[in-house]
């Protein structure tokens, strides 16, 4: 990889100002950058390691009953906070279908939400790729692209985020706390992360120097907790990336859906949040008719970006199913196979 | 004296070591990190070297931007075709059995994606690495040919290993005719790359005109010669180190280009040199499994007897070099049939030449043959099992021969028998669990045939009563340390914790080839015949000497256990082997032993391993997604040596057939010829939460004739059958048969007969 300078700043302040300079890249865990480093298609000039800087790694729960998670929070420490999970189960059960135990001990939730896309064009530093070189154009649009998005793509880009995590933050309303050389500031999660239309270099709304500090979860969601599902489908049920998933919660009275939270991943540039589908569910009674209605309605714009048809019908079942599991009720105890549409199979070994 | 009639010495003697389910004896130099891999080695002022590999897949390097790579802080030497000292091979010459073509920087030309271009040494890892980026290479691009639409069709003259290309026994034609149910049917298996967990590593360090290489190595005094041809030196003057692999799987048999050039940066640099593969790279220059496309057409007559089997095969290989996956040869030796045909065709693409790659030819050939078997069992609507019974050969379809022990019977029985498979329903989509999701049982035959390789061995017994042995064998992981130990300790009638075994360097007798699943058999006849031999010696000794109480047992014998001679007519006659060698004076004596199969036998019987598979997946009904979640597999494999690491091979095996049928899959770009998903990442192998509950069991089996001690192999025969096991059990679920592998779930939920 290229040379680089490394500065481990003491302070946030000091993080912010040493990341304003140009090809700055702030390192976490690693786990996505260092990767993108070797391969070649990331080249910063100047790493600046915010994993040591003091009160970014603190879980909190705040006087509202809302969860304050700092960035530099571990995956693992996240899923396996008791008072978090019970709150949060489907947020727990995406973070625990992500990546592997190995990463998950490392990987940090700001992190995570920077993740780089996965299209192996965009890894690739011989490929054309509109988002690593902007203006070089788009291989994966005539290539390789049976996993690619059928939901928000341009003719720029048709990559997609690879988060699970975010999938079920973005159903909760998470909002990301950022501090940047102009000051501290709030941006909903579900507007983030952009769609790529003709700028697909430009993935979130951080600016230059910019840092995620915390991401917070709002007390209302509670209301959810006792159904709600995040499911996965891949293909193989650990270390590897959704093929389609989705977060699906509901809020049931005395029979009815009072309200609902639904959002799908694998399928666009950003966590998708399908609000119409939910506005469906909202007086309904939960069942096979009204969630096969929502995961049409959540699905009612996508369109193939290539050899990938199939992730649209998959996705519809995968929203139908999800809807399903939420209605039967959040598990007691996290799936041995969290996420999996195996996870009930009894005699299943509970490594992943 | 007795009176009792003494019976003749039994060929064989093997004692208490054999058979025994020991650990494996490197355990815990492997899970403690003391094992020294070939990458651990650090030779004073070593250099690193970094491979530059073209991003296209055919056409001509136009400009390499040296000068930038070597204005790199650290970069020391920048070998290109421009610069690069000869070779005494030539790399686009075959040299022997196993010799490929290599790319060693003999021109400008590339051949494939991550074909070598450049090398760059430098100090340090990093800066080698920064170096080669540097090179920025440009090209003269001319289209890259990777599908067997784009390729280039053509006649082998050879497959696999020298094997015929076509073979035809009977008349295909009255088969075909003769049928009263017939089966037509194609399966496609994709590029498979081996990616052992251990990249192709070397450490080469010159000292004059002699080479110290550590390498990991499968075929290690056999490569010893082809790494000194190159270098125009005496095999001898090269000294091959490899005392681990981790891993082969047929990858590290092969000669491959990058090592020819770290060899020669050493030479060039006189200075030790260090590289390693990055694991992109192991998508290109060292091998894999070639794409297949099989056309299978069976005939079978009322009672479903096969008429007719008919194979043909066509595979992918590069435009260099040949090496065609042997695939139709599956069909050979497996199911009676009147008429046998099988051919195969080549397709010559823009890709680095394959080579063998675990079960070559059996798997993929396995795996089609194996899914007709359960296409044709349905045509006749009969139980799959029962299929197979009724086209049982008694003897070798192909030859006619006698199989030297074939007890696949008794493998179909005990599997079937730990599986349940008794009162599977005959169609599909019959059964669901509680969770409504569909369950289907499959099921198919493995075979692996037992080649031996020549191996020699020497065995000295010590005047304290231990023993040295030694043979330059390769334990990739699979535990040959172990075995081989186990088979020199019964050899010799000692404990095995008083045997020192020596293996792994190219300075000791030659072990043969890690390959083709007949290690044990080849390297471990050589040790037992080493061990037999010093014994003899011992016993001359013995036998001569008036001081011993064996003296002038020559008529009777001797027999060597537990350290000691015994006089065969009088067992309270005996002397311990410390003891006849401090009165002979001799501090040791040597024993030497060949490992060879005895010819006769070999001309008159055919020689298989065999087992059988049963498989259970589940397959959610609307999202596609299958799991297997019950593999039983039986195996007849002879002798088993060591129980505990035979089935841990048997498991590895039918592991790798999860993997085949479900996972892998090289995905290249049609336009750049480029592996998309050259990583662990993105080339899926099977996780810990993929394999189910496995069963391995070992079928009795007494094979007179394989060799001296019975052995067969069983490194690769878990993976021939389970492919075609699962692939059955997802159509017995399903109702979909899916005809190309890896079986994904996109193949599934889209198709029509698997309605949401």
């Amino acid at each position: 990889m290229n040379p680089f300078d490394y500065i481990r700043p003491a302070s946030v302040a000091e993080a912010v100002a040493a990341a304003a300079e140009p090809g700055a890249a702030y390192l976490a865990a690693g786990t996505n950058l260092l990767d993108l480093m070797k391969v070649g298609a990331m080249r910063p000039g100047r790493l600046v390691d915010v994993r040591h800087l003091p009160g970014l790694d603190r879980i909190e729960t705040l006087s509202d009953g809302s969860f304050r998670i700092g960035s530099m929070v571990r995956n693992a420490d996240l899923a396996r906070d008791a008072g978090f999970a019970a709150a949060f189960p489907a947020v727990a059960e995406a973070l625990l279908s992500g990546a592997s135990a190995q990463l998950r001990n490392v990987a940090t939730v700001g992190g995570n939400v920077m993740q780089r896309t996965r299209c192996a064009y965009f890894q690739d530093p011989a490929s054309a790729c509109n988002k690593r070189n902007p203006g070089s154009g788009c291989d994966a649009l005539e290539g390789e692209n049976r996993t690619h998005a059928v939901l928000g793509w341009s003719g720029s880009c048709i990559a997609t985020h690879p988060s699970d995590f975010c999938v079920s933050l973005v159903a909760f309303d998470a909002v990301v706390e950022i501090v940047g050389p102009a000051g501290t500031r709030e941006v909903p999660l579900e507007e983030f992360h952009l769609l790529p239309g003709t700028t697909p270099e430009r993935e979130c709304v951080l600016e230059a120097g910019e840092l995620i500090v915390a991401l917070r979860l709002p007390s209302d969601a509670g209301r959810f907790a006792a159904n709600q599902r995040y499911l996965k489908l891949r293909e193989r049920t650990s270390f590897a990336f959704a093929l389609v998933s989705a977060t699906a919660a509901l809020d049931i009275e005395d029979g009815t859906i009072r309200s609902a939270r639904l959002a799908l991943g694998g399928v666009a540039a950003k966590p998708w949040r399908a609000h119409a589908a939910e506005a469906q569910l909202q007086g309904a009674a939960p069942g096979v008719e009204a969630f096969e209605q929502a995961a049409r309605a959540a699905l009612a714009d996508a369109m193939p970006s290539g050899a990938n048809a199939f992730k649209i019908e998959l996705a519809r079942r995968v929203v139908n199913r999800a809807l399903l599991l939420a209605a039967a009720g959040t598990p007691e105890r996290m799936p041995a196979m969290p996420a999996s549409a195996f996870s009930s199979v009894p005699g299943v070994l509970s490594h992943v | 004296m007795s009176d009792a009639i003494t019976l003749p010495a039994p060929h064989v003697r093997l004692g208490s070591s054999s058979g025994q389910p020991v650990t494996r004896r490197d355990g815990h130099l492997k899970v403690t990190g003391a094992a020294t891999y070939a990458a651990d080695n650090h030779p004073a002022g070593m250099l690193y070297a970094v491979i530059a590999v073209s991003t296209i897949a055919r056409g001509r390097v136009t400009s390499l931007d040296v000068e930038a790579a070597k204005a790199h802080p650290g970069v020391v030497e920048v070998i290109t075709p421009a610069n690069r000292p000869p070779l005494s091979l030539d790399p686009d010459e075959k040299v022997g059995l196993f010799g490929f073509r290599i790319d060693a920087l003999q021109n400008d030309r590339v051949r494939y994606a991550r074909q070598p271009i450049a090398l760059v040494v430098a100090e340090t890892l990093e800066a080698a690495t920064e170096g080669a980026r540097l090179l920025s290479p440009t090209y003269e691009v001319e289209p890259a040919r990777v599908t067997f639409e784009d390729g280039e069709a053509y006649d082998p003259p050879a497959v696999g290993v020298g094997a015929p290309p076509n073979f035809a026994k009977g008349d295909i034609a009255a088969g075909h005719a003769a049928a009263t149910h017939r089966v037509d049917t194609t399966y496609e298996t994709p590029a498979q790359y081996h990616n052992a967990m251990e990249p192709h590593a070397m450490v080469a360090e010159w000292n004059g005109d002699h080479l110290t290489i550590d390498t990991p190595n499968q075929a290690i005094v056999m490569s010893r010669a082809l790494f000194a041809g190159y270098f125009g030196i005496p095999p001898e003057n090269v000294l091959l180190r490899s005392p681990f692999l981790g891993g082969g799987f047929g990858s590290k048999a092969i000669m491959n280009g990058p090592y020819i050039l770290a060899i020669l940066a050493a030479r060039m640099m006189q200075r030790p040199v260090k590289m390693v593969l990055p694991r992109d790279q192991m998508f290109g220059p060292v091998g894999h499994r070639g794409a297949t496309q099989q056309h299978l057409r069976l005939g079978m007559d009322a009672e479903g007897h096969l008429t007719a089997l008919e194979h043909n095969a066509v595979a992918t290989t590069s435009t260099f070099d040949d090496f065609i996956e042997p695939a139709a040869n599956a069909s050979h030796n497996l199911y009676a049939s009147p008429a046998i045909s099988t051919r195969h065709g080549g397709v010559r693409v823009d890709i680095g030449t394959p080579g063998p790659m675990r079960a070559p030819g059996e798997a993929s050939g396995s795996a089609a043959l194996e899914c007709a078997i359960d296409e044709a069992a349905l045509a006749c609507g009969i139980d799959p099992l029962e299929f197979r019974l009724r086209n049982y050969s008694e003897t070798d379809p192909a030859s006619g021969k006698p199989f030297s022990a074939k007890a696949l019977r008794e493998c179909y029985a005990e599997g079937a028998k730990a599986f349940g498979w008794a009162g599977r329903p005959l169609s599909p989509r019959q059964m669901k669990d509680v969770q409504g999701r569909l369950v289907g049982w499959g099921m198919g035959s493995a075979m692996f045939p037992c080649p031996m390789f020549p191996a020699t061995a020497r065995a000295t017994l010590r005047s304290d009563g231990t023993a040295l042995v030694e043979t330059a064998g390769a334990d990739m992981g699979q535990g040959a340390w172990t075995a081989l130990a186990q088979i020199a300790a019964d050899g010799l009638g000692l404990d095995v914790e008083r045997i020192e075994f020596r293996s792994g360097t190219s300075d000791l007798p030659d072990g043969g080839v890690a390959g083709g699943s007949g290690h044990t058999a080849s390297a471990g006849t050589a040790l037992h015949n080493a061990g037999t031999d010093a014994i003899a010696r011992l016993a001359e000794i013995a036998t001569a000497d008036r001081k011993s109480p064996l003296f002038g047992a020559g008529n009777a014998g001797v027999e060597a256990r537990d350290g000691r001679l015994y006089h065969r007519g009088d067992e309270t006659r005996s002397e311990s082997y410390a003891d006849i060698l401090a009165r002979s004076g001799n501090a040791s004596v040597e024993g030497n032993g060949t490992g060879a199969r005895d010819p006769k036998d070999a001309e008159e019987r055919a020689m298989f391993s065999h087992g059988a598979v049963f498989a259970e997946v589940k397959v959610d009904p609307d999202l596609g997604q299958v799991m297997v979640t019950r593999l039983v597999g039986a195996f007849a494999a002879g002798r088993i040596i060591n129980p505990k690491l035979a089935r841990s091979q048997l498991y590895g095996g039918m592991i790798w057939g999860v993997s085949f049928a479900l996972h892998e899959e090289a995905v290249h770009d049609r336009r750049s010829g480029r592996i998309m998903n050259a990583d662990l990442a993105g080339y899926h192998i099977p996780v810990h939460a993929d394999i189910p509950d496995m069963q391995a069991l070992l079928i009795h089996e007494d094979d007179p004739y394989v060799n001296v001690l019975g052995v067969k192999g069983v490194g690769e025969i878990g993976v021939t059958g389970t492919v075609g096991a699962i692939a059955n059990a997802i159509w017995h679920a399903t109702g979909v048969r899916v005809r190309r592998f890896p079986i994904t779930l996109d193949k599934l939920i889209l198709d029509p007969g698997m309605p949401a």
